[in-house]
């Protein structure tokens, strides 16, 4: 006779960064059910971004997230260059598309980390945020800070890069990329503790994924082919762009997404520096933002989808931000249900939930 | 597992990669790094646009009193007052304010 029990995983538990609360109904050591709940961090930056001005909302957004703070911004700022009737110059749109792939490599590279940490593999844990170091300093280089980069505004971008920057960045990413290859993925390709740890772990599959509208690496690691990205935003058309898939579904596919992904990254980094034509930065944004309209980006975990409502002052009527996390939560409830207790936390992690972002 | 022996040979015989903070070994900031705002009170003419444009509220410019208050505690460090300062008055230096157990805002009295 199975013994029924409910367990509460988080809201503070080790191998979660941020606060989400999952009550997991056991039987013995299998989980048959599971509830997530959410709202431990709620900040208010909706209601918040109503009462600031529409310029001043920018720095806002930036901390919506703290790891993908420069996409939000970008979103933001598109949203709003749509309802003001600019367009960002064609050097500011490569600038947005540098800044947004450093953002995912560094995300990318935080979660990387996180999941060696949650495996209990300290040292790959440590060498793979000793790299994400060198994106913190490119970050800290280009926008002259090293996570809320601030360099999004409407109608551009603050700072430009300069030829010797760019040689130096060229110079980091290179050391960067030789780090990975020698650290993170020898370690994430071939190391059995891994593999046996996220191999057939939290299975989602590919009609399980679109049912539950699914975005970014989770949907991509069962095989979906969605990335905002396709869409051909910022500078995304001229540099060209593929989705990383992988088609097994589970949370070893999800986290070779994200490890493919950094390399890919990396790459479109390369080329928008090389592609990025001469010209100025930022153009002059007179009016006030009027009617509403819907801005939509790739970030490191998925879609985020911006509605923003102006009325023709200096505030804007509604902001609504939706983040990919929330998108992704459903997904658990396909997931965890038939997996053992103690593969709960790489499952949960295996999705990138990041609860601040979310709840906003 | 062989492809960890070069790391962990390299690690053994390499310095720490961490700095000790905050007592030896600190990094210089690159330049352009966006740390404390300065202000020149000659160059300033109390216009108010960096108390206008701040999305932290931490600047107040009083006509009156020929002041200028900072509060470095509610300051993000966006650089935005810098940028939009017709006179150029402030300047952003590339460290930023040092914790503190009180506190305190700067008050600058502007000269007429």
């Amino acid at each position: 006779m199975a013994v029924r029990t409910v367990i509460p995983f988080g809201p503070q538990h080790p191998v979660l960064p941020e606060p989400v609360h999952l009550k997991l109904e056991l039987e013995d050591e299998r989980v048959v059910g599971v509830t997530p709940i959410l709202g431990y961090v709620h900040r208010g930056i909706e209601k918040a971004a109503e009462l600031n001005t529409f310029r001043q909302n920018t720095n806002l957004f930036d901390r919506v997230c703290g790891i993908c703070s420069f996409i939000h911004c970008q979103t933001y700022c598109q949203g709003v260059e749509v309802l003001t009737g600019v367009e960002a110059p064609p050097r500011a749109r490569f600038l947005r598309t540098f800044w947004g792939e450093l953002s995912r490599v560094h995300s990318h590279l935080l979660w990387l980390g996180l999941l060696a940490d949650c495996m209990g593999f300290e040292s790959l844990f440590m060498q793979i945020w000793r790299a994400r170091e060198i994106v913190l300093d490119i970050s800290e280089m280009t926008t002259g800070h090293r996570v809320i980069q601030a360099s999004s505004v409407v109608g551009g971008v603050r700072r430009d890069i300069n030829k010797d920057m760019v040689k130096e960045v060229e110079k980091r990413l290179v050391a960067l990329k030789e780090m990975l290859d020698n650290t993170m993925a020898p370690a994430l390709l071939h190391d059995a503790t891994i593999k046996r740890r996220a191999v057939g772990k939290g299975m989602l599959s590919k009609e399980q994924a679109e049912l539950l509208g699914a975005v970014g690496p989770t949907a991509r690691g069962s095989g979906v082919a969605i990335d905002v990205r396709q869409t051909g935003y910022a500078a995304y058309k001229e540099v060209g762009f593929e989705p990383v898939v992988e088609t097994a579904g589970d949370s070893y596919a999800r986290t070779v997404v994200r490890a493919r992904e950094t390399y890919q990254s990396i790459e479109i980094m390369r080329k928008a520096l090389a592609m990025m034509p001469e010209g100025e930065v930022l153009v002059r944004v007179d009016g006030y933002p009027e009617g509403e309209t819907v801005s939509r980006c790739e970030q490191p975990r998925g879609e985020v989808f911006y509605y923003l409502k102006g009325n023709g002052t200096n505030n804007l009527e509604r902001v609504k931000v939706r983040t990919p996390t929330f998108a992704n939560i459903p997904t658990y409830l396909v997931m965890l249900p038939g997996c053992e207790m103690a593969d709960v936390p790489i499952i949960t992690l295996s999705i990138d939930p990041c609860i601040s972002c979310t709840e906003r | 597992m062989p492809w960890m022996f070069p790391t962990i040979m390299k690690n053994l015989f390499s310095r720490p990669a961490t700095r000790r903070y905050p007592f030896k070994d600190i990094r210089e900031p690159f330049p352009g790094y966006r740390g404390k705002i300065y202000l020149d009170p000659n160059k300033c003419d109390l216009c108010g646009d960096c108390a206008r444009v701040c999305p932290a509220d931490a600047i107040e410019v009083s006509l009156e009193n020929r002041q200028w208050k900072y509060d470095p505690f509610k300051c993000i460090y966006c650089g935005t007052c810098v940028e939009v300062c017709p006179p150029q008055a402030l300047r952003q230096d590339k460290y930023y304010a040092k914790p503190a157990a009180v506190k305190a805002t700067e008050t600058i009295s502007v000269p007429v």
